[in-house]
């Protein structure tokens, strides 16, 4: 088969998010390209978490609504997610608490009495899964040592235990098709946090400091587990206020720092941006979107912070915003934020959002770019040391303390190039012109980068315009209807001049964005670009391919 | 004495007690000069006030942070550098209004910083506002009635979030005030120095605090519980004596030696995530 969803279901607390990423792992290992989308709610017990695992053969970034397996691990799951099953489907249920109602034809419906398989094993509840995940690979003729080898890795001392539960699960189910091995090459799994903390890790950050928030937290759980094997200095501080504080000070030092966060955290965050702005003291923000305002709906996603990203913090100062719309572009895209930082002194973001940072993907490090190299400016110790030295780019060279021929010293006031606090009109205005002429240079920087991504049939007259997660999405549907993609990779400073380039011949242009006001479209519309039709989404749910091709098809009409 | 000045004009107003305490840093910090500590290994950190303007007076590295964030600053710049002296300045409204979370946590941690708490209880640079140590009744400009909230007892609240280093004194005692700024320097942990210090302008206390302080010599600075009693004798509001000099001196481990050792720049990086990549299939 091309390929296979599968939605496992139940009460947050059953476990439902590793198990979906046991049953990946094992789908993955017989070459399938994956994507897992999560939905759970904002408590830790009772509630409903479900996941959608997609297997496809080629690459995938989106999930789709109809599903051709369904394990409900509860009654809910069944009767929340049975509209979704397509004809034929396999549905995996636990016998003992759930009664099956109407299905489609042809459906393939096999109850295992999974609390009563527990009981005789003496097994705990959480153990549910493995019963499930072994009749689902019965069902698809998945063959038992690979379930074995993908429990040996994932469970560790616990692996015996699950495989006994999940052995019975297997003898209990009936075989239904087959889920044949394609010969290619297994990639790797990751999420788009994990991807971009391994991205950070290899651009060389010295220290990751991070309140926790969704979808921004597992970032920080990564490289707390991470600290040893990379010597990295991993810090929770008492708020986002000290985060951005603490990694200011560090980036004194000269060291490469990032924070994570999500809209309320960097609500704080932004008087420590704005002084990032002024000291010229470099730093990279992970800024993981969820719906708001305020707390709004935690545990989802949106892309609405665009607006703010782009205008936080007081006065007028450069900065570098990026928006990955996969692992790969996460894994280069925290790479060049942290190399643009660190060359211009500004502080970066890279505006990420519950579905990428919390989806799992298929991750193929030969499709992530290089970053092209970048340079500091570092002091030649000649003449005293000046911090805020004024010239023709208005990157002024460091020096990092200790050093015995400079004093350094940073300043959140105006000040003059020595760092000393000034009010002096003049010199107020020199200072402000060589931190915005650093904007210049970086724009010009940026035009031998990839800046705006074309993707789909490039000689559509109809494109769609993407950002961030959207992008697998886009493509998936553009490619079914014969539509071009652009996504743009950098927002700030916006590159006008490869994104017009990019919509040469193109005479209908489609917004698809996930918030309520089509926020990159008012922002090409400052630059006099047309927009004919935004397609927005803000229930914090990404768009799945069956929805987007409906209201595409609809807009390219 | 080494010559620590800049060419920053000086704009505290004359009798200013900020005066003293730039006097008295500077000694400290040529006095440790002296004794082999390299000058180019300090870092001040100050937030906002007319306090913080300190850093622009003295020719050493320095971070001009923001209001109340002080100590965060001073933070990350001890864990980057673990070798670094950092010595924080900051107001009674920045470090105990604004900041207060920060400065809280700073002691929790027992983070190897001295902080410096020029304490005039009153907003100057904003010309005249009460703050978290005015006294109960004091009339400000946003109350020109009197205040109606006692004030915080900044020492007994450092003790008890577990500073391990904690001395008062004033800007009209400059001997003392070196002997302590030295002292919590050399202090390997949290170090708070509360200065109180009179405003001419908005609060001048200078009379009062003469008649007032005395310095402790009979005190044991090793017992807690002493320490708690000495820095309850003077609540910032009641008529008492104000006990100066050191109220608690304990050895203990800090936060960033946590950290020492880490970038050795040694791993190889590249490899390491190639083997997740590898592994992760």
């Amino acid at each position: 088969m091309d390929e296979l969803s599968v939605l496992i279901g139940g009460k947050a607390g059953f476990g439902i998010d590793r198990a979906s990423l046991v049953l990946a792992q094992i789908v993955s290992q017989l070459g399938y390209r994956i994507y897992i989308y999560r939905d759970y709610p904002s408590l830790i017990r009772g509630g409903h978490t479900f996941s959608i695992v997609r297997a496809s053969k080629d690459k995938i970034a989106a999930h789709k609504d109809k599903v051709d397996a369904l394990i409900a691990l509860n009654q809910e799951t069944f009767d929340i997610h049975s509209a979704r099953l397509k004809e034929g489907a396999v549905i995996i249920y636990d016998s003992d608490s759930v009664k099956l109602g109407a299905l489609p034809s042809r459906s393939k419906p096999i109850g295992i009495p999974i609390a009563a398989i527990l009981k005789e094993e003496k097994a705990g509840e959480i153990m549910r899964n493995s019963c499930a995940i072994g009749a689902f690979c019965k069902a698809y003729s998945i063959d038992w040592s690979l379930v074995e080898r993908v429990f040996w890795k994932d469970f560790g001392e616990e692996a015996k235990a699950n495989l006994q539960v999940a052995s019975r699960g297997h003898k209990t189910a009936d075989t239904c098709t087959v889920l044949e091995l394609l010969s290619k090459e297994k990639l790797p799994l990751f999420t788009g946090n994990e991807a971009t903390a391994l991205g950070l890790i290899k651009g060389g950050v010295k220290a990751y400091i991070s309140y926790p928030m969704t979808p921004t937290s597992p970032i920080l759980h990564f490289m707390a587990r991470a600290a040893d094997k990379f010597d990295l200095k991993v810090i929770h501080p008492e708020n986002e206020i000290a985060v951005i504080l603490m990694a200011l000070g560090m980036a004194y030092c000269g060291q490469r720092v990032a924070v994570g966060t999500s809209g309320g955290g960097f609500c704080l965050m932004t008087e420590g941006l704005s002084l990032s702005g002024m000291a010229e003291l470099p730093v990279v923000i992970v800024l993981g979107q969820r719906p708001g305002p305020s707390t709004g709906l935690p545990t989802y996603s949106s892309q609405t912070e665009l607006d703010f990203a782009s205008s936080a913090g007081q006065g007028e100062f450069p900065r570098f915003i990026a928006a990955p719309g996969d692992p790969e572009e996460a894994y280069y895209l925290a790479r060049m934020a942290l190399d643009i930082s660190w060359k211009y002194q500004i502080p970066s973001i890279l505006l990420t959002d519950k579905t990428l940072g919390e989806g799992t993907y298929s991750f193929d490090p030969e499709l992530s770019k290089e970053p092209r190299e970048q340079q500091e400016e570092l002091w030649d110790r000649i003449g005293t040391y000046k911090r805020y030295q004024d010239n023709e780019r208005g990157i002024s060279p460091l020096a990092n303390a200790p050093d015995r021929e400079a004093v350094i010293k940073a300043n959140s006031y105006e000040h003059d190039e020595y760092g000393i606090t000034t009010e002096v009109a003049d010199l107020a205005k020199k200072m402000q012109d060589k931190r915005l002429r650093k904007e210049n240079y970086l724009a010009i920087d940026l035009e031998y980068c990839e800046c705006v991504k074309v993707s789909g049939n490039r000689n559509s007259k109809t494109s769609l315009v993407c950002w961030g997660s959207n992008k697998g999405v886009c493509i998936e549907v553009a490619s079914s209807l014969g539509l071009k993609v652009i996504q743009p990779l950098i927002l700030k400073p916006f590159p006008l001049k490869q994104f017009k380039k990019a919509l040469e011949g193109v005479e209908k242009v489609i917004f698809v964005e996930s918030n309520a006001t089509s926020q990159l479209a008012k922002e090409v519309l400052r630059y006099g670009i047309t927009v004919n039709h935004s397609i927005l989404k803000y229930d914090g749910r990404p768009f799945s391919v069956e929805e987007l091709t409906e209201r595409a098809r609809e807009a390219a009409a | 004495m080494r010559e620590l000045g800049t060419y920053a004009p000086n704009t505290w107003c004359p009798g200013c007690g900020n005066f003293a305490i730039l006097n008295a840093i500077k000694s400290a910090l040529s006095s440790l000069y002296d004794e082999g500590l390299p000058l180019e290994n300090v870092v001040l950190v100050s937030g906002i006030g007319c306090n913080s303007k300190i850093v622009d007076y003295i020719n050493v590295n320095s971070f001009y942070s923001l209001h109340g964030r002080v100590l965060p600053v001073a933070s990350g710049i001890k864990i980057a550098n673990p070798a670094l002296t950092v010595i924080g300045h900051a107001g009674d409204g920045d470090a105990y209004g604004e900041g207060l979370e920060h400065l809280i946590f700073a002691a929790k941690r027992n983070i190897d910083v001295t902080v410096i708490i020029h304490n005039n209880r009153v907003y100057g640079l904003t010309t005249g506002q009460y703050t978290p140590t005015s006294p109960l009744g004091f009339k400000g400009r946003s109350t020109p009635f009197g205040t109606k909230e006692l004030p915080i007892n900044p020492l007994e609240l450092m003790l008890a979030s577990g500073a391990t280093y904690v001395a008062r004194g004033t800007s009209h005692g400059m001997e003392l005030l070196k002997k302590i700024f030295k002292e919590a320097i050399l202090h390997k942990g949290f170090s708070i120095v509360d200065v109180l210090q009179v405003c001419v302008t908005y609060y001048n206390m200078y009379e009062y605090y003469d008649k007032h302080v005395y310095e402790m010599t009979d005190h044991d600075p090793s017992d807690f519980a002493k320490a708690m009693a000495r820095a309850m004798e003077w609540d910032y509001n009641k008529e008492a004596k104000i006990p100066l000099g050191v109220f608690y001196k304990k050895d203990a481990p800090s936060f960033e030696e946590y950290f020492v050792g880490r970038d050795t720049g040694k791993v190889n990086r590249d490899a390491k995530i190639k083997a997740i990549f590898e592994e992760t299939a």
